[in-house]
């Protein structure tokens, strides 16, 4: 039996300062064989293993089909991923996985896609509007809305303006607090739904970010008559295995690693918002 | 038994049986038959376990003590893998082997094999088979014993889970008091039966063996609902009983520490002071912590009702969806170990009804 517990060695290739406390680690695993054979979906994370310290789920926020690197967008919260924001380039780390189950992007294809996400929780979408944008011709329009607590937390601000000028894409940002020249929206991000042009009816929607963000949203959506059944959500847990052994991400009878991280809605909908689950 | 222990080390078996220590029957290496616990007792009761000696000539004469099998497959620490750093900085992940030497665990309960059945198929048959936990299954021998003297505690009547082995034993005991039946479970302990000098059990005996087991069920006074509780339980969310138990509980999580089923563990990192390896350590964990729901900053079960409400309807709710029963065999563990002794047959009966309606 091969162990499954065990990481696999990667390099730092280039360390991105995304904001004062948000960074990038583009990585490659050092045996190329390994390098190789790895794939990915959007949505799906890896386990990030500092040495001497410990591991921590995160997700892959670059495009599968780049084989080159994979990146992960990290914030330096807790003791591993501050030990994680001292890596530099030619660095090593462990890295496990891709673990849980990732967008429905077949579900989305000829369809309006909708991607409503707050804080960092644009880190596991970003794989899918880049997926999107790479396969412009077999979505419909995409429209990214993305909601900060201060304009100084958004990161990728100039793919965020980008994005928007092109066609049948809107971005729509917002931020609790704003600052100077800041040239998006002052409030919740959930404000903006009047301003969405989309076919609800149809559209599919993935989401990520704080839950109270998600369940806003989600309201706003049901009463322009988006289906439950195209509402996806990424959710987040403590974890420590990945592997729906640990035990640490139940939520109900879901692990969230192994049945997640990306539920439809109706799958978390009986929990949904319930404190302690 | 003797010959049924000196069978088993001849095959290559390092057995563990029942012994009296600290004042409590536990699982430990066993060479003699004369370190079983024989004339010894135990009486349990919410939040009691004490032993008492009636001089009687049987080993087994005693409900569950605080051990299952648990900590022999499920180790409570254990390094996984250790990283180990060059000079250069490259890091090498290298494996931890587990100890191959095959194992055989005497007088193992009903309740104790459905807990191990629950677990298999945790560490086992998921995407992701636990290699660690494969390796000692593989090598494991159970001598089942049926059991004949619950505990006040115990209700696997009621739960379907004993007091007789049905299953998953290589050997199972009837004792009786002018000897044992032996049942044969598996190949391997048709091949172990094979080597002792048996002579055919009496109809009496038979009759007498089957007595036991049915009184023993007929004993328990307590039980959980025969129904599935998933629903129920997930109805009663805000039940003001969460609170009632929570003003009790100590939220010290021994109930997870000898449940059979509880599989929540930890992982983490033990550098060594020159840097030069670091071990990653699993440990038993408890869904009684406050870090076991913390995410950055954020505890999601940040007071005692919430952790009890956790673990309840997980082992006697979700448990369904995640593996088709529930996660309670019925042990009474819970009950007797718990140091204000919170009785889960009670919360249950309290929470969803008499009838967990």
């Amino acid at each position: 039996m091969t162990n499954p517990h065990r990481p696999l060695e990667a390099e730092v290739v280039e360390r991105i300062q995304e904001s004062p406390t948000i960074f990038t680690l583009r990585l490659r695993f050092t045996d190329p064989e390994q390098h190789a054979a790895y794939s990915f979906a959007p949505g799906q994370f890896n386990m990030l293993y500092l040495y001497g310290v410990g591991e921590v789920p995160i997700s892959i926020v670059s495009d599968p089909e780049d084989v080159h690197l994979f990146d992960h967008t990290i914030r330096a919260v807790g003791r591993v991923t501050k030990g994680l924001a001292q890596l530099e380039a030619g660095d090593r780390l462990g890295i496990r996985g891709p673990y849980g189950r990732g967008w429905p992007l077949e579900l989305a294809e000829d369809r309006d896609v909708m991607i409503v996400t707050g804080g960092l929780g644009c880190a596991p979408v970003v794989s899918v509007i880049n997926y999107v944008m790479r396969r412009r011709e077999q979505f419909r329009r995409l429209v990214i809305m993305q909601g900060v607590k201060h304009s100084d937390d958004l990161i990728w601000r100039s793919q965020y303006t980008h994005w928007s000028g092109l066609p049948e894409t809107q971005v729509l940002v917002a931020a609790d607090e704003g600052a100077a020249l800041w040239p998006w929206h002052v409030g919740h991000v959930t404000d903006l739904f009047d301003r969405v042009e989309m076919d609800f009816s149809t559209a599919v929607a993935m989401m990520c970010g704080p839950e109270g963000m998600m369940r806003a949203a989600i309201e706003q959506l049901h009463a322009r008559g988006m289906g439950e059944d195209n509402l996806f959500l990424s959710m987040e847990r403590s974890m420590k295995c990945a592997m729906g052994l640990c035990g640490h991400c139940q939520r109900g009878g879901q692990f969230v690693c192994k049945d997640g991280p990306v539920f439809s809605y109706t799958q978390v909908k009986p929990l949904f918002g319930v404190r302690g689950f | 038994m003797q010959t049924l222990l000196d069978a088993l080390r001849e095959a290559g078996y390092r057995c563990v049986g029942p012994q009296l220590r600290d004042n409590a029957i536990v699982y430990d290496e066993l060479g003699d038959t004369s370190q079983l616990p024989q004339g010894v007792r135990d009486r349990q009761a919410p939040g009691s376990y004490r032993i008492e000696i009636d001089a009687g000539p049987r080993h087994f004469s005693w409900a569950t003590g605080p051990q299952a099998l648990k900590p022999f497959l499920f180790a409570p620490q254990e390094i996984l893998w250790r990283a180990e750093r060059e000079p250069d900085n490259t890091i090498r992940f290298v494996d931890t082997p587990v100890s191959s030497t095959p194992l055989a665990v005497i007088g193992v309960r009903a309740c104790d094999l459905a807990a191990l059945r629950l677990q298999d198929r945790h560490f086992l048959e998921g995407p992701f088979a636990d290699p660690h936990y494969g390796a000692r299954r593989e090598n494991l021998f159970l001598v089942a014993v049926h059991c004949s003297h619950p505990a006040d505690t115990c209700f696997c009547a009621s739960t379907g889970d004993g007091p007789r082995a049905e299953q998953g034993f290589d050997l199972a005991l009837n004792e009786l008091d002018d000897g044992y039946l032996l049942q044969e479970g598996s190949e391997r302990g048709a091949a172990i039966a094979a080597k002792l000098a048996l002579s055919p059990a009496s109809d009496a005996q038979r009759d007498a063996a089957e007595r036991e087991i049915e009184q023993a069920a007929q004993q328990q006074t307590r039980a959980l609902p025969s129904r599935t509780l998933r629903d129920a339980l997930f109805a009663n969310l805000s039940h003001p009983r969460w609170d009632d138990v929570a003003e009790r509980c100590l939220s010290c999580g021994n109930c997870t520490s000898v449940c059979p089923t509880c599989f929540c563990h930890s992982e983490l990192d033990d550098a060594s002071l020159d840097g030069s390896q670091s071990e990653h350590v699993r440990e038993w964990d408890s869904c009684f912590t406050a870090g076991h729901s913390h995410i950055h900053g954020i505890t999601l079960r940040d007071d005692t009702p919430k952790r009890y409400r956790q673990w309840l309807t997980h082992k006697l709710g979700s448990w369904h969806d995640q593996y088709g029963r529930s996660g309670c065999v019925g042990c009474g563990r819970c009950i007797s170990w718990c140091p204000v002794g919170i009785d889960i047959t009670e919360e249950v009966a309290a929470i969803c009804g008499e009838n967990g309606s």
